[in-house]
Parts: C-alpha cells; sequence; structure tokens
C-alpha cells in the first residue's frame, strides 16, 4: 500500500512538471503582452520603461529559462504576483478554493441523492416504462450544453418568476444562511443536473449486475424483505464500481464549475481560469491550472484506494503479469 | 439483417435517426431557404433589431437585425461540421492507437495506454481553453492564414479531436485483444501474413462496431465541446455563425429576447441527444453482448 501510494505521488508530481512546462511554454503564445497591458494607462511611460519592466518581469526571456525561474521561486513558496488583483496569488486562489470546494461538494451531493434512488428503481424492473423514463432522463442530462441549462435556469426562475438571484455569491460573514442557499441555488442546480445522468446509468448499471448475483437469491430465499436485500445487499456491492467512477470523472465535475461559475459570476476556481486567462493574468492561470489537475488527479488516486478500501479481493500488491 | 431489426426496436435510436437526417438536409438546404425568404443572412438592419417573428422573419430576428432562422441554419452547418470532422478524425485516431497497442501489446502498449489515461486524467476543458487561446501567429503562422475562416475551424476541429480520440483507443485495443486470440488470426498468422495484413484484413472487421459505436457517441462530445469553446468566445469566431457562438451575448439579452437564448440551445441539445440515443441504439444493434 506504501509502495503504491509512494509511487502515484511520483507519477502525480512527474504529470504537474510537465503541465507546468507546457503551460509556462503555451503562456508566451498568448495574444497580448502583460507589460503592454500594465502601461496601456500611463501616458508618462517610455519605451525605456517598458524594456525595463520586461527585464523586471522577465517576459523577455526564453521559455526554458522563465520557467526554471517560476519553478525556482515556486519551492520556496513564491508564486508571483496577480497582475489582476495586485496580490499574491496564493491569496488571490485560496478563498476560491473554498468557494468552488462548496459548489462542487454541494453540487456532487445532490446529483448522488439522485442518482441512488432514481437508478436502483430503474433497475429494480429494467425494460419497464419507469426504465425508459429514468433512462431518457439520463440522456437528456448528459446531453444538454451546460451553459444553455445555466441560461434556460435564469430565464425561468430569475427573470420569469424571480424567486432567485442570476448571479454572484452572497457576501461571507454578511449574508444570511438563505441569502447564501438563494445564491447557490441555480449554480448548484446547473452543475448537479448536469451529472445526475451519467451517475444514473453507472448506479442502475452496477445494480443491474448485482441483482443477477447468486447471494440476492439467497438472500431472497431466506425470506429477506425485498427492501433489505436491494437497499443492504445489492446496493452496498454496486456502490464499489460507482464510487470509482465517480472520482474518475472529478475532472468532468471541474470542468463544468468553469462553465457554471462563468455563467453564474460564481467566484471559484474555474472562473479564475478563465478570468486569468483572458485578462492575461499569468502567474494565477498557471497555479490554477495546476491546481485543478493536481485535485483530478487526487480524484483518480482516492478512486483506486477507495475500491481497495471497499472491496477486500483487491490488494495492492504487485499483480502478476 | 438480425442487426437491422434490433436496431428498429429501439424506437428513439430510429426516432433520433429520422430527427438527425431532418436538420442535416435543413442545414444542406440553407441557401434554399435563403433565397426562398429573399434576405441575407449577415445583412445587419439595426433598425430591424429583435423583430418579432412574421412571415418575413419566421423566428424574428436577432439584436443586429439578422434573420434568425437563417443564421440557425448556417451555425448548424458549421457545428454539425465541425463535431461531424473532429469525431471522425479522433475515430481514426482512436482505431489507430488501439489496433497497433491491442495487437503488439508489451511495452507499446502499456506506454499508450498510459497516455490514454492520462488524457483522461486532465482537466479538458482548461486545457482547451488554454489551447484555443493560443496566439497561431506567434508559432510562425501567417496572420492572414491564422486569420482565415478555414484556419479558425481546422484548428477547433483539431483541438476537439486531440481530446476525444481516448475513448475510441481504449475500446478499439480491447476489442483487438479479444481478436488476435481467436484462432483464424493464428491460423493467419501461420499462413505468413504480415501483421499489416492480420491488423487490416483480420482484426480490423471485427473491431469495426465498437469504433462506430464510439465514434458515434463521440460526435456527441465534440458538438458540446465546440459549443461550449464557441460560448466562451475561443471556438468559433463571429461573424461566423455556430450554434455555441450565437449564445455568446445571450446572458445579457435573456430579459428582452428571451427566445434568442432558447433557439441554439435547443438545437445543440437535440441533435446531441439524438446522436447518443443513436450510439445507444448501434451498441445494442452491432454489439449485443456489451451493455444490458
Amino acid at each position: 500500500m506504501t509502495r503504491f501510494l509512494v509511487s502515484r505521488l511520483l507519477q502525480a508530481i512527474v504529470v504537474l512538471l510537465v503541465m507546468s512546462f507546457l503551460v509556462t511554454a503555451l503562456i508566451g503564445l498568448m495574444p497580448g503582452d502583460p507589460v503592454d497591458l500594465m502601461l496601456a494607462g500611463n501616458p508618462h511611460a517610455t519605451p525605456a520603461d517598458a524594456a525595463r519592466l520586461r527585464a523586471v518581469y522577465g517576459v523577455d526571456r526564453p521559455p526554458v529559462e522563465r520557467y526554471l525561474h517560476w519553478l525556482g521561486g515556486a519551492v520556496q513558496g513564491d508564486f508571483g504576483y496577480s497582475r489582476l488583483f495586485s496580490r499574491p496569488v496564493p491569496e488571490v486562489i485560496g478563498p476560491r478554493l473554498v468557494n468552488t470546494g462548496i459548489l462542487l461538494g454541494a453540487a456532487f451531493l445532490l446529483a448522488v441523492a439522485l442518482a441512488l434512488p432514481l437508478g436502483v428503481a430503474a433497475a429494480r424492473r429494467p425494460w419497464s416504462l419507469a426504465d425508459d423514463a429514468v433512462n431518457l432522463l439520463c440522456f437528456a442530462g448528459i446531453s444538454v450544453p451546460p451553459f444553455w441549462l445555466a441560461l434556460l435556469l435564469i430565464l425561468l426562475f430569475a427573470v420569469t418568476l424571480q424567486w432567485l438571484p442570476a448571479s454572484g455569491m452572497a457576501p461571507v460573514g454578511g449574508g444570511s444562511w438563505v441569502d447564501g442557499l438563494r445564491h447557490a441555488a441555480l449554480p448548484v442546480a446547473t452543475l448537479a443536473i448536469a451529472s445526475v445522468g451519467g451517475y444514473t446509468r453507472y448506479v442502475r448499471s452496477a445494480m443491474l449486475v448485482e441483482l443477477r448475483q447468486d447471494y440476492i437469491r439467497t438472500a431472497r430465499a431466506k425470506g429477506m424483505t425485498e427492501r433489505r436485500v436491494v437497499w443492504r445487499h445489492a446496493l452496498r456491492n454496486a456502490l464499489i464500481p460507482v464510487v470509482t467512477i465517480m472520482a474518475l470523472e472529478f475532472g468532468a465535475l471541474f470542468s463544468g464549475a468553469l462553465v457554471t461559475e462563468t455563467m453564474f459570476a460564481w467566484p471559484g476556481m474555474g472562473k479564475l481560469i478563465y478570468d486569468s486567462i483572458m485578462g492575461n493574468d499569468y502567474n494565477v492561470a498557471l497555479v490554477a491550472l495546476l491546481l485543478a489537475t493536481a485535485m483530478t488527479l487526487l480524484g483518480n488516486l482516492l478512486a483506486d484506494v477507495a475500491y481497495a478500501a471497499l472491496d477486500p479481493r483487491i490488494s495492492f500488491r504487485a499483480e502478476p503479469r | 439483417m438480425r442487426g437491422l431489426r434490433r436496431f428498429a426496436r429501439h424506437r428513439l435510436a430510429v426516432a433520433s435517426a429520422v430527427l438527425l437526417a431532418l436538420l442535416t438536409t435543413a442545414v444542406i438546404a440553407a441557401p434554399l431557404v435563403e433565397s426562398a425568404l429573399g434576405i441575407d443572412p449577415t445583412a445587419i438592419r439595426l433598425l430591424d433589431r429583435f423583430a418579432p417573428p412574421s412571415a418575413e422573419h419566421p423566428l424574428g430576428t436577432d439584436e443586429l437585425g439578422r434573420d434568425v432562422l437563417l443564421r440557425l441554419l448556417h451555425g448548424g452547418r458549421v457545428s454539425l461540421a465541425v463535431g461531424v470532422a473532429a469525431a471522425l478524425a479522433a475515430g481514426l485516431i482512436g482505431t489507430a492507437v488501439g489496433l497497433v497497442a491491442g495487437y503488439f501489446g508489451g511495452r507499446f502498449d502499456a506506454l499508450l495506454m498510459r497516455v490514454t489515461d492520462g488524457f483522461i486524467a486532465l482537466p479538458l476543458l482548461p486545457l482547451l481553453i488554454v489551447l484555443a487561446a493560443v496566439d497561431l501567429t506567434r508559432l510562425g503562422v501567417p496572420a492572414d492564414v491564422a486569420g482565415a475562416e478555414g484556419a479558425s475551424l481546422l484548428r477547433i476541429v483539431v483541438l476537439v479531436a486531440l481530446f476525444g480520440w481516448t475513448t475510441v483507443a481504449r475500446l478499439v485495443r480491447g476489442a483487438t485483444l479479444a481478436t488476435k486470440r481467436r484462432d483464424y488470426v493464428r491460423a493467419a498468422t501461420a499462413l505468413g501474413a504480415d501483421s499489416r495484413r492480420i491488423m487490416l484484413a483480420h482484426i480490423l472487421p471485427n473491431v469495426a462496431a465498437p469504433a462506430v459505436v464510439a465514434t458515434t457517441l463521440t460526435v456527441g462530445n465534440t458538438i458540446l465541446l465546440e459549443s461550449v469553446l464557441s460560448f466562451l468566445g475561443l471556438g468559433i469566431q463571429p461573424p461566423l455563425p455556430s450554434w455555441g457562438n450565437m449564445l455568446t451575448g445571450a446572458q445579457d439579452l435573456v430579459v428582452s429576447a428571451p427566445m434568442l437564448a432558447v433557439w441554439p440551445g435547443l438545437l445543440i441539445f437535440l441533435t446531441v441527444i439524438a446522436v447518443n440515443l443513436l450510439g445507444d441504439g448501434l451498441q445494442d444493434a452491432l454489439d449485443p453482448r456489451a451493455g444490458t
């Protein structure tokens, strides 16, 4: 187990190093020049000032040199300053990480809370009308463009019914709980609807496999109530592959957060990545992208660990090939 | 024949095929509709903004006074063409990678599968945004080439395909692994057929079904990705319409002209759900053992 964790951790570090280099190189290829933008509002700036600023920020140096310089600072905890926010990068990212965590966590819980009963109901009566209906709903959820879903929800709940605010987040500390929930309702609903379809399909197919097993027949033969057979025996085993797939799909959930946060002006990591790339705030963009990758890799690792923890038949000992 | 009957039993898949055929016909017929209505879809008429549906403009006009129906049809041409082209490219790459990895196995296979794992593990959309924001002129591409309409179309096809091939590769690899152990493949090897012939003549026909299913399902994803990127302003660039970029400004117009926000998204939604249901039906028809 320790060996497995260490090797996966090393792999993750390699992936992050490669990613950080590639993103640094790509950033050099983006339109717009941060120094030009910095001086755009200053009529007294001379070309000499621009050259001096370029030297200070290192934008005139080749990508490899720039990267090594960034890496040297990063290992000492210095990630540079944000151009858009004029604050150190960690100070900009910290609160947004929390906001994204709230959004993703709530949406994930809501999606799971809907997917479990729907998937189980569909699997109990395969090919019935209920199964077909759930199936169609799943396909609808998988196929809906997230930004359009957000637009429709805004149109219905914020514009037509005027029940909920269309954007933003309740101010921290200032807003009441109700206000916080009202602001979170639409973005959480958007993300949850966009992921519930996939989750339900996984639950359904895993349950179909389990319900055909011998131990289910044994449990029924012992006279156990159907409810207990389905929810206690079958679901527990069906959850093993489901948990794994959900953890693997963390990257997809994060991609969904980017669109949702941008649509609802939710101050999280997704919106930050989009805004920093669009606004030439490269220090922030780089660290935010790396964090997103790191979280995805962590999701994958958790998937493997959860798989072994839930299923005693799987161990981390080297398998014969 | 059995496959066709199984497919027909999937009423939703058949309905989806019909819907996709209708949509394709409609977008191909866009120039005909244009001459029938007698309006230019690119003409900007600021006095005629947000016109309600009428005989002249069946779905009304947008914020620049352009005909919404014609823009939807022209946008559909772009969205469907980009989606299908990207999925075909992804299908070809994925099939080639999966076939070679599954057939040769060993280290090569392990490396290729690591790469596909890596692709799946990455946060897709943020990376696509970085890649889509890259300024091609800084890579030495002449400005007039980089700015051309064709270049921006090709670029989005390449970007979306780059991230879409992994599912196909995994499925084809799995099918190849199962097929290469069959007796007729061993017979062909014994008869002296070389690797290329075995892969193309003996294995490929047997992995075609999963490849076709996976490619069909990829079309749904490529159309969605194109629409998201175009919506964010990084895909198809206006004035060329696509269903995604027609929604770019819709958020600000949702109060004054809600239908402008509804139509393009509805068409994306219907197309993608139809493609996915079609892929599901194809899977049951071509490969009844897979799935439940």
